[in-house]
């Protein structure tokens, strides 16, 4: 074991810990907000129950998208101090803004959403929720563009041993970083979606406030097509991207070898990184492989024996990360409008096994979330930079491996512990149902 | 020019950021000891429940910023306090967690165990703040080589006391939040608690300004300049103000404690300039506004960003504040159409 892989270990844990609330914190936040308004423009009392039932929900998973946050930023200078030098005149913009711009609305409006039922008017309530969802948004897009230039940096000149920006707007209008912006937030949606829908099913499956469940399953499911539609079609386009800007990475993606002209895709394939070959390549699509990544068929796909062998990722995880994303992908498209379907036709209550299955669909976005960022993180690899730095050359040098280590076993048992009580409570929430719409329930201290 | 203005815009929000987090942690550490039962405690929470987590942003902010303006500095600091920095970082995600987590599952032992929660992590960031600064007041064993200091290096007397002082600054602020903000017998309890903690206060705050003479060079830069000895000056009779405001008017007395402890970082700060990390050891070696900073491109882009977006946020924080202002009642925390922890 040494300091570079633990360094990354603790990273790509506490990252991906981090990333199993946020997306929800997109998701939800835009539904709850969208729920609140049609209590506010109707009167219906029952969106303002729907509204308190999935914005509890919303508060549970947030109070850990908001801890974990903190852990990234403070990572940066702890573990990865030559990182934080080389980049810190392009990384540390965008973090400030995201700050400044961002976590500041995200918390205070929030803070008057949770308290301030009866201190602001209710239209003020409703769009302090929108605020809240703008500022989970804007969040989003600053940390996505820091993390876009390290996919691929623009607008820099190596300067003083260190990389430093001369342009400034390029990094945030390069196509990278707003597909991957726009990637991760319909993402969070499809997520949202799905939540709102498996949690609805529950109750419906038992009876229970029906016409509530029934209303908020239609917002999850128009919502659901919406997102899991445009998660798909950005993720085309991400693809061809990356095949431009990060050869190496799509051909592990595909788990190409051999550069190629007009290359076929397969169907089902498996990589053996040991021979640099594909033990099994069953129903192929001519062309089809030129046309993702290059939306042309007859274009030349890289293979990876192109390049050194110390530059390619491991293939195995990032190619299977990358087909079980766009497998789940297609799934919920289906699921959607299978969902809205029954919605429009009215046999919602009829189909129990779908409802069932609505239930059980639940951690699938989150795993396709998981999975999506595996492909991006270690799709990268060797590089932390791109093209610029490598991962290995990138930790801190101050920092020795017992210290790592007690930050590391630290940081396993607290996460597993807080992840596990928050988890109990958003079932426990979830199941218990809304408050009756009289007695709103006594509330624990 | 722009170096030194980013200088003291990082004092700022380091200052900022103990003025409002300060009375966080003073009400957490305060809480056991002036709420004596279940509603007594919630009334506390609840004082804090709508501002914390934007006083917390002032943090994440100073980081950013720091990474921003002076990354190499970022950089060093956090690594080389890597491991009282991981204790701090376990607190604040713990103290934060607690607040929404106490009141989720209706048992006496449950709400117990966040209480101390509450109460230990909040003290342990507040002294470890403390120790940190003190420790950079005195200068890090820096060098060519690189870092050569310690855990227990850090916890040496002047850093202690300055961690001493940092708990005893906060609980002075968190108990004037809680005369104000709380109602009945907490508020009465904290008033009395701010009395009794203000001379020792005093008395440490004197000890820290004294020992800082030896311990540290933070006066050359008031020898060599004396109009700045205004900062401290403003400390201390900041400080001396509370005690006077206390007998009519506790906003006041809070009013007075916000600036004492923007007087007492800036104190700090004024004194560190240009190092934003003296070297102990070796002063070609220390981090300055100078040398750890990014390109004139970067620093001119953030001046931009945060003259653009710093009054906004001032402007819908004190609207917030505003909106909250009324103390909690007994009666609000018992009504069920009225959100609270
Ligand atoms: C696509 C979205 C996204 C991504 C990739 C990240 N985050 Fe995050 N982060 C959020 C979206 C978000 C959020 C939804 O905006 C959160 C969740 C809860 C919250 O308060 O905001 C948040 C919270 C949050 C906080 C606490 C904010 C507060 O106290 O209000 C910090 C300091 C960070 N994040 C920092 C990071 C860093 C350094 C990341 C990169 C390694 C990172 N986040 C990845
Ligand atoms: C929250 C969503 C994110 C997740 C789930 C995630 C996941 C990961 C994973 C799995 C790794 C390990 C890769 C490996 O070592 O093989 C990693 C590494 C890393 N990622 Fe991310 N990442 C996220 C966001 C970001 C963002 C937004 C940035 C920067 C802006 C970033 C910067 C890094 C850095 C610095 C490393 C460490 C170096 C490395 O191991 O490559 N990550 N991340
Ligand atoms: C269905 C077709 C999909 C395609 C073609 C696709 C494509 C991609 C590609 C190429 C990347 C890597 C980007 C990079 O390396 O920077 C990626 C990343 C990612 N994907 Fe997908 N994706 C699809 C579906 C999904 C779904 C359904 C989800 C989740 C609900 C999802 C979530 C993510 C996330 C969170 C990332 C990491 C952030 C990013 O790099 O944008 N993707 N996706």
């Amino acid at each position: 074991m040494d300091a570079v892989f633990l360094a990354r270990l603790q990273f790509a844990l506490t990252a991906l810990f981090h990333f199993i609330f946020v997306p929800l914190t997109l998701g939800l936040s835009v539904l709850v907000a969208i729920m609140e308004t049609r209590y506010v423009k109707t009167g219906d009392e029952t969106y303002l129950r729907m509204t308190k039932f999935f914005g509890k929900l919303f508060l549970i998973n947030f109070a850990l998208g908001l801890v974990t946050g903190i852990t990234l930023e403070f990572q940066f200078g702890m573990n990865w101090a030559r990182y934080s030098k080389f980049m810190g005149d392009i990384f540390g913009p965008p973090l400030a803004i995201e700050a400044t711009a961002a976590f500041f609305l995200e918390s205070t409006f929030l803070g008057v959403w949770i308290f301030g039922w009866k201190k602001v008017s209710k239209s003020m309530h409703a769009i302090s929720m929108w605020l809240v969802a703008f500022g989970t948004s804007v969040s989003a897009l600053w940390i996505l563009v820091a993390n876009a230039w390290m996919q691929h940096p623009v607008g820099y000149v190596i300067r003083n041993g260190r990389a430093e920006f001369t342009n400034f707007i390029a990094a945030v209008t390069q196509p990278y970083a707003i597909l991957k912006f726009l990637h991760t937030v319909t993402a969070g949606y499809v997520v949202g979606a799905f939540f709102v829908m498996g949690v609805s099913a529950y109750h419906l499956l038992r009876n229970r406030d029906v016409d509530l469940f029934k209303k908020a399953f239609k917002i999850g499911a128009g919502f659901g097509i919406f997102a899991t539609i445009v998660v798909f079609l950005i993720g085309d386009f991400h693809a061809a991207e990356v095949a431009e800007t990060q050869p190496t990475k799509f051909a592990a993606m595909e788990s190409v070898w051999n550069t190629e002209k007009s290359a076929p895709m397969y169907l089902f394939m498996f990589p053996d990184e040991k021979n640099q070959k594909n033990t099994v390549e069953v129903i192929g699509i001519p062309k089809m492989l030129s046309m993702l990544a290059y939306h042309d068929p007859n274009a030349t796909v890289k293979g990876l024996k192109d390049f050194p062998k110390g530059d390619r990722p491991p293939v195995t995880i990032t190619f299977i990360s990358f087909r079980s994303m766009v497998i789940l992908g297609t799934l919920f498209i289906l699921l959607s409008l299978f969902a809205f379907y029954l919605i429009r036709k009215d046999k919602l209550l009829d189909k129990k096994w779908f409802l069932k299955m609505m239930i059980w669909a639940i951690p699938l976005p989150y795993i396709a979330i998981e999975l999506g960022w595996v492909v991006a993180e270690v799709g990268r690899q060797p590089w932390i930079v791109y093209g610029l730095m490598k991962t290995a050359d990138a930790t801190s040098t101050a920092v020795t491996i017992p210290q790592i280590i007690m930050s590391l076993v630290g940081f396993v048992v607290l996460y597993g512990a807080l992840g596990i009580i928050d988890i109990y409570l958003l079932i426990k929430y979830a199941k218990k149902g809304p408050e009756s719409a009289k007695a709103e329930a006594v509330k624990g201290g | 020019m722009l170096n030194t203005v980013w200088f003291a815009i990082w004092g700022l929000l380091w200052a900022v950021y103990f003025m409002l987090d300060g009375f966080d942690f003073g009400a957490g550490i305060l809480h056991p000891f002036v709420a004596k039962n279940d509603i007594e405690r919630r009334m506390v929470i609840n004082t804090l429940g709508p501002v914390w987590d934007g006083n917390e942003v002032w943090l994440i902010t100073a980081g950013g910023v720091t990474f921003a303006a002076f990354p190499t500095t970022y950089a060093y600091m956090f690594s080389y306090l890597y491991t009282p920095l991981f204790f701090i970082l376990f607190a604040l995600i713990l103290r934060g967690v607690s607040f929404e987590f106490r009141g989720k599952i209706e048992s006496a032992g449950w709400a117990k165990m966040w209480d101390f929660v509450i109460f230990f992590f909040s003290f342990i960031p507040a002294l470890l703040f403390g120790v940190a600064f003190g420790n950079i007041f005195e200068g890090l064993p820096m060098d060519a080589n690189g870092y050569h200091g310690t855990l227990i290096k850090l916890l040496n007397p002047y850093g202690l006391l300055t961690g001493v002082l940092f708990v005893l600054l906060f609980l002075e602020h968190g108990a004037l939040w809680l005369a104000i903000k709380a109602t009945g017998e907490v508020s009465e309890r904290s008033k009395a608690f701010a009395n009794k903690n203000w001379p020792v206060l005093l008395i440490v705050a004197v000890l820290f300004l004294i020992y800082t003479k030896f311990a540290t060079k933070l006066y050359d830069n008031y020898f060599a300049n004396p109009i700045w000895f205004i900062v401290p000056a403003i400390a201390v009779v900041s400080l001396l103000m509370i005690k006077v405001f206390a007998k009519s008017s506790y906003v006041k007395a809070f009013y007075a404690s916000c600036l004492t402890i923007l007087g007492v970082v800036f104190t700090g700060i004024v004194g560190l300039y240009p190092n934003l990390i003296p070297s102990s050891i070796d002063a070609a070696h220390s981090l300055t506004a100078f040398n750890s900073s990014s390109s004139p491109y970067t620093l001119k882009l953030m001046f931009i960003v945060v003259v653009i977006f710093v009054p906004i946020v001032i402007a819908y924080q004190i609207w917030a504040y505003k909106v909250f202002s009324s103390p909690v009642t007994e009666d609000e925390l018992n009504d069920k159409e009225v959100e609270t922890y």
